[in-house]
C-alpha cells in the first residue's frame, strides 16, 4: 500500500494550490464510484416494478418481473464494491455486531438487510410461488431439489392461498416503494450529511440520489427488456418501450431541475467554497460533469427519447432511438456518481487547492475491477432468469394490447 | 422430515387462526434469521465494548500501552547534569535535549546500548535559524549561505550555551531583516543610533537591555515637520529631506508617526 | 437587592430548569433509543461541568494551544511526532504537519508545506508585494463534537473520558468515512495497518505524565498543552493571557485545539 517515490512526485506535482498533506490520496474511488451506481439501478429497477403493481400501468407488465429480478441481481451484487474497498473487510461485520446507531454509514446494512430480505425477495418469493411449487412438481434432478427448497415445503397453490400471495404481494410493493427510496436516499444521505465537504453537503443530495437513481433504473431495464427480447427473437412490444420512456423522460426532467436547482442555490449563495468548487468543475470535472453528465447523459438522451417517442419515426428507428438513449443515461448517471465520489474528493478542505486522480487498470481500485462489478450482476441476471423465467409467454400481447399509443 | 413436520404445525395453525401456511414458513425462516443474528451479537461482540460509551474499553488500555520514544525534557538531568545546568541557563533553556540529540527513551534504557547523536554539522542549527520571513521578528537569524560559508556552527557558538562569539561590532549582526530593508529605504543614510539609544550591554544581554525608542510625534517632526527647526540639534541628513514634510501637531490627528510609517522603511507617496 | 426582588421570578425559572434537565434526556432516549451506550458525540467534554458527571468520573479534557507568533517552522514537531508515533515517514501521512501562508499585499492567500514543513521551507523571494508571512501548525482539533466520531460505522474511534479522540485499531474497519468527515484533513489510511490514523496527543505519554513530543520538542514555546478547565495547566493560563480562535468555528465541531495570533485566512 506504500506508494512508490515516482507516484508521490507525480500526485504532488498534479496538485494545484494548498493540498492539506494528508488529502493528496483520495480515499474513495472507483469502487465507492461504483457503489452508489448499483444500488441507484436496485432503486431505480424496483420503482420502475412498483408502478406496474401499485399503480397499475399495465404497459409494463412485460417488464414487471424482469426489474424485479435485476433489482435483486444489482443488489446481490452492491455491497461486494464496499466490501472490497475496507481495509479490513474480515471486520465487516462489526457493522451488525455493534452498529453507531449515529453514523450514517452504520445504517447501511440494516437498510440493505431490510430492502433485500424482507422486501425484494419477498416479493419475488410471493410472485413466483405458485410457479416454484409447480415447477417443483414438474422439473427433475437438481432443479427439482432447488425448487423444493424455495417453496420453503409449502405446496399449497389453492386459489384462497394465491389470493394471499397476490394481496400480500402488493402490500411489499407499498412498503417497498418506500424502501427502494430510502434505500437510495440513504445513500444519498452518507455523502449529503458530511458537513466538512462543501460538494457534497447539501440537503438536496438525497432527493438527487434518488431521482438519478429513478432514471439509472428504468434506464437499464429498458436496455435489459430489449436485449433480453432479441435474445429470445422476440420484438421488444412498442407500447411497453414508449411507457417506459416517457417515465424515462419524466424522471429526467425532475432530475435535471433538481440538479439545476442545486447549481444556482449554490452560485446564487456564493459561500466561501465557491471558489474552489468553481475550480474544481473547471479544472478537473469539465468532461464528467459539463460533457459527460449534462451534454452526453442528460440533454442527448433527453432528446432522444422525445423523437423516439412523438417523432413520427419508424419502430426500427424508435427502438435504436430508446437503445442509445438509455446507454447514454448509463453512462450519464455513471458520470454523476463519478462527480459526486470522485469530485469531492479532488478539492483540499483547505479551500485552497486540487489534487489529482489516476485511475489504473489493475488492482482492486482498478478499472477492470469496475468492469467485472458492472458486469457481475448481468451474470447474476442471467442465473436468475434461468431459474426463475420471468416470461410467461402473454405478456407481449397483454403489453400491445393495453395502450393504443 | 422437516417440512412434514412443519406442514403439520402449519395446518394446525392455518386451522386454528387462519393464517396462511407460507407465511408461517416464512415467519420460521425470519424467526431463525434473528436468533443467529442474537446469537452472533453475544458471541462476536468484544467484552469491554460499551463500558465507556460505544467503543471497545480496553482501546483505551491500547492507545495507552504504546511504547515511548521521547524520554522527555528533564530525564537527560540525571547523568547529564553539568550540560543540562549550563543549557539551564542559556538561550536554548527552553530547547528540550531531544530537539537535537534524537529520541532517548532506549538511550535511557540502556544507555550503553544506544548512543545519541550529536549533530556537529552546518546541516541542523539552520533548520531554526536560517532567515526566513515568515519567522516572528526578534528571532535570531541568519543567511546561512553568507554566514561564515563551510564553517561548522560548533566552532563559534556553543549549542549548550549559543551566544555570538564575540560582542557584535554593529547593530546590523542580529537585526539583519531590519538593516537589510533599511538599506534600501529613504532612511539609509540614518545611523541606528539617531532614533534609538543603546545602552552597551544590550549588546551582552539584549533582552534584559532593551535599546530606546521615541516616544513621540516631534521626534520625527525634527527632520518631518513643516516648517524644520533646522536650530536646535538637527541631524546632520536633515538637509538632504527637502520633500516629505507635514504639519506634524496636525498632520496625524491623535496618532503616532510610526503608527502609520514604518521607520526602517518609510512607505513612498502618500 | 436585585435577588430578592426577583425571586419569585428565580424560582421559577429554577423550576423550569429543573423541568428541562429531565426532559431533554428522557427525548433524547426515545429519538436515538439507546444511540450511545454512554453519552453520544453530542455531549461537550470541552464543558468541565458536564464532562465531571459522566463516566470516568472528575477527568478534564486535554487540550492544546498554538501561539502561531512563536512558531518558527522548523518542523522538529513534525519529525518528532513520526517517530514517535510510527508515522509513515512518505509526504502522504501527517499526525501534525506545519503550513507557511504568505499573504501578498493583493491578491489570495498562499499556502504551502513541503513534505508537512519536516524539511523546513523553500526561500521565498521577499518583495514588496509581500504583506506577511508565518507559519500554522495543524493537528487534530480533538473537537468536542467530532465529525469523525458522528459517522465510524462501527464504533472504533471514540473521545476518551478525558476528551482525546483515538482510534481503535484493532477494531477499525478501514472504510474511511472519518477521514471524509474530518474538516481539517488530520486523518489518514495507515498505508501498513489500513485503518484510520490521527494525533492521539500522545496518549500513550500523556497517561504518564510526559508531553506530547511535539510539545516536548518545539524549541519555542510555539506549542502549549494541558488540561481545560483546570486552573494550574499551562495552557488554561494561555488561555487566559491571550485571544484565541479555533479553526471553522462555523463547523460547529468545538475544537480543543485553540490558536493565538491566527489571522483570518488561517483555515
Amino acid at each position: 500500500m506504500h506508494e512508490s517515490v515516482a507516484d508521490i512526485a507525480q500526485i504532488i506535482s498534479g496538485a494545484t494550490g494548498y493540498v492539506y498533506p494528508n488529502e493528496y490520496l483520495l480515499q474513495w474511488g472507483l469502487l465507492i464510484v461504483m457503489y452508489p451506481f448499483l444500488t441507484g439501478l436496485v432503486a431505480g429497477a424496483f420503482i420502475l416494478a412498483s408502478l406496474e403493481r401499485v399503480l397499475g400501468i399495465k404497459e409494463l407488465f412485460p417488464v414487471y418481473r424482469l426489474s424485479l429480478l435485476a433489482a435483486l441481481a444489482f443488489l446481490l451484487a452492491a455491497p461486494l464494491p464496499l466490501l472490497a474497498h475496507l481495509g479490513h473487510p474480515e471486520r465487516s461485520l462489526e457493522m451488525f455486531l455493534t452498529p453507531n446507531l449515529n453514523s450514517a454509514m452504520a445504517m447501511f446494512g440494516f437498510v440493505y438487510a431490510w430492502y433485500l430480505l424482507v422486501v425484494l425477495l419477498l416479493e419475488i418469493w410471493f410472485d413466483y410461488r405458485k410457479q416454484i411449487v409447480i415447477w417443483s412438481r414438474e422439473k427433475t434432478g437438481a432443479m427439482k431439489f432447488l425448487y423444493k427448497i424455495l417453496s420453503l415445503g409449502i405446496d399449497d397453490i389453492s386459489p384462497e392461498a394465491l389470493r394471499f400471495d397476490d394481496k400480500i404481494g402488493k402490500f411489499i410493493t407499498i412498503v417497498g416503494v418506500p424502501s427502494a427510496f430510502l434505500l437510495h436516499g440513504y445513500v444519498g444521505f452518507i455523502f449529503g450529511s458530511v458537513k466538512a465537504n462543501p460538494w457534497w453537503s447539501s440537503v438536496l443530495m438525497p432527493v438527487v440520489f434518488l431521482f438519478s437513481a429513478i432514471v439509472s433504473g428504468m434506464a437499464v431495464v429498458l436496455l435489459i427488456y430489449m436485449v433480453t427480447a432479441w435474445f429470445r427473437w422476440k420484438k421488444p412490444g412498442m407500447a411497453c418501450l414508449h411507457k417506459m420512456g416517457e417515465l424515462l423522460l419524466y424522471a429526467m426532467l425532475v432530475d435535471l431541475a433538481l440538479e439545476m436547482l442545486d447549481f444556482i442555490h449554490r452560485l446564487y449563495e456564493s459561500e466561501e467554497s465557491i471558489h474552489i468548487l468553481r475550480d474544481l468543475v473547471a479544472k478537473r470535472l469539465f468532461i464528467s460533469l459539463i460533457i459527460s453528465q449534462v451534454v452526453l447523459g442528460s440533454l442527448c438522451p433527453l432528446v432522444g427519447i422525445v423523437f423516439a417517442r412523438f417523432g413520427k419515426l419508424p419502430d426500427e428507428v424508435r427502438r435504436m432511438l430508446y437503445f442509445l438513449s438509455a446507454m447514454l443515461v448509463l453512462i450519464g448517471i455513471y458520470s454523476v456518481r463519478w462527480n459526486v465520489v470522485i469530485g469531492g474528493q479532488l478539492f483540499s478542505k483547505s479551500l485552497r487547492g486540487l489534487t489529482v486522480y489516476k485511475t489504473s487498470l489493475l488492482g482492486m481500485e482498478g478499472l477492470f475491477m469496475s468492469l467485472g462489478l458492472f458486469i457481475l450482476p448481468f451474470v447474476i441476471l442471467y442465473v436468475l432468469v434461468k431459474i426463475f423465467p420471468p416470461w410467461t409467454g402473454n405478456e407481449e400481447s397483454a403489453g400491445e394490447t393495453a395502450a393504443p399509443s | 422430515m422437516i417440512f412434514t413436520k412443519l406442514n403439520a404445525k402449519g395446518k394446525w395453525l392455518l386451522n386454528r387462526f387462519n393464517i396462511p401456511r407460507q407465511t408461517i414458513a416464512l415467519g420460521l425462516l425470519f424467526g431463525i434469521l434473528v436468533v443467529v443474528f442474537l446469537a452472533g451479537r453475544a458471541l462476536f461482540v468484544p467484552r469491554s465494548f460499551g463500558l465507556y460509551g460505544h467503543y471497545r474499553g480496553d482501546a483505551i488500555k491500547d492507545n495507552e500501552s504504546l511504547a515511548i520514544q521521547f524520554a522527555g525534557s528533564t530525564a537527560c538531568a540525571d547523568c547529564h547534569a553539568d550540560i543540562f545546568d549550563l543549557k539551564a541557563g542559556s538561550f536554548h533553556a527552553n530547547v528540550a535535549c531531544e530537539v537535537c540529540h534524537g529520541a532517548a527513551a532506549d538511550h535511557i534504557a540502556d544507555p550503553g546500548k544506544m548512543k545519541q547523536s550529536a549533530p556537529r554539522e552546518r546541516g541542523l542549527c539552520p533548520l531554526c535559524h536560517n532567515y526566513n520571513p515568515a519567522r516572528p521578528t526578534g528571532f535570531p537569524q541568519i543567511i546561512t549561505d553568507r554566514h561564515n560559508p563551510g564553517k561548522p556552527c560548533m566552532k563559534c557558538h556553543n549549542p549548550h550555551d549559543p551566544k555570538p562569539p564575540s560582542v557584535p561590532a554593529g547593530c546590523n549582526e542580529c537585526h539583519r531583516a531590519i538593516a537589510n530593508q533599511l538599506a534600501v529605504s529613504p532612511h539609509a543614510a540614518l545611523d541606528c543610533t539617531i532614533c534609538h539609544d543603546v545602552p552597551e550591554t544590550h549588546k551582552i544581554s539584549p533582552r534584559q537591555n532593551r535599546p530606546g525608542k521615541p516616544n513621540n510625534n516631534n521626534f520625527c517632526g525634527r527632520c518631518h515637520a513643516k516648517p524644520a527647526d533646522t536650530s536646535t540639534n538637527a541631524p546632520p541628513a536633515a538637509e538632504l529631506i527637502p520633500t516629505h514634510r507635514v504639519e506634524i501637531k496636525t498632520h496625524a490627528g491623535r496618532y503616532l508617526c510610526w503608527e502609520c510609517h514604518y521607520p526602517h522603511h518609510p512607505e513612498a507617496g502618500p | 437587592m436585585k435577588n430578592k426582588i426577583s425571586s419569585k421570578n428565580l424560582l421559577s425559572r429554577r423550576q423550569f430548569l429543573d423541568f428541562c434537565r429531565k426532559a431533554v434526556p428522557t427525548g433524547l432516549l426515545l429519538v436515538t433509543a439507546g444511540a450511545g451506550r454512554a453519552g453520544g458525540p453530542g455531549h461537550s467534554v470541552a464543558d468541565p461541568a458536564s464532562a465531571g458527571g459522566e463516566g470516568q468520573g472528575t477527568l478534564r479534557p486535554f487540550g492544546m494551544a498554538i501561539d502561531i507568533r512563536k512558531c518558527i517552522g522548523c518542523g522538529r514537531c513534525v519529525n518528532a511526532c513520526k517517530i514517535e508515533n510510527n508515522v509513515p515517514r512518505e509526504p502522504l501521512y501527517f499526525r501534525t504537519w506545519v503550513e507557511r501562508y504568505i499573504l501578498p499585499a493583493e491578491g489570495e492567500p498562499k499556502v504551502d508545506s513541503p513534505n508537512g514543513g519536516l524539511d523546513g521551507f523553500p526561500e521565498i523571494a521577499e518583495s514588496n508585494s509581500v504583506l506577511k508571512s508565518f507559519f500554522v501548525p495543524k493537528l487534530c482539533n480533538h473537537c468536542a463534537n467530532p465529525p469523525c466520531v458522528q459517522v465510524c460505522p462501527v464504533g472504533a474511534t471514540f473521545q476518551s473520558p478525558d476528551g482525546v479522540v483515538l482510534v481503535d485499531q484493532k477494531y477499525c474497519v478501514g472504510c474511511r468515512y472519518c477521514i471524509q468527515a474530518c474538516p481539517y484533513g488530520a486523518r489518514y489510511l495507515h498505508p501498513e495497518k489500513l485503518t484510520a490514523d490521527k494525533c492521539t496527543f500522545c496518549y500513550h505519554r500523556i497517561k504518564k505524565d510526559l508531553l506530547p513530543a511535539c510539545v516536548e520538542v518545539c524549541p519555542t514555546q510555539a506549542r502549549v498543552f494541558g488540561e481545560i478547565g483546570s486552573h494550574s495547566s499551562p495552557l488554561w493560563r494561555f488561555i487566559r493571557a491571550n485571544a484565541t480562535t479555533i479553526l471553522k468555528a462555523e463547523l460547529n465541531t468545538r475544537p480543543n485545539v485553540f490558536y493565538a495570533g491566527a489571522s483570518s485566512e488561517v483555515r
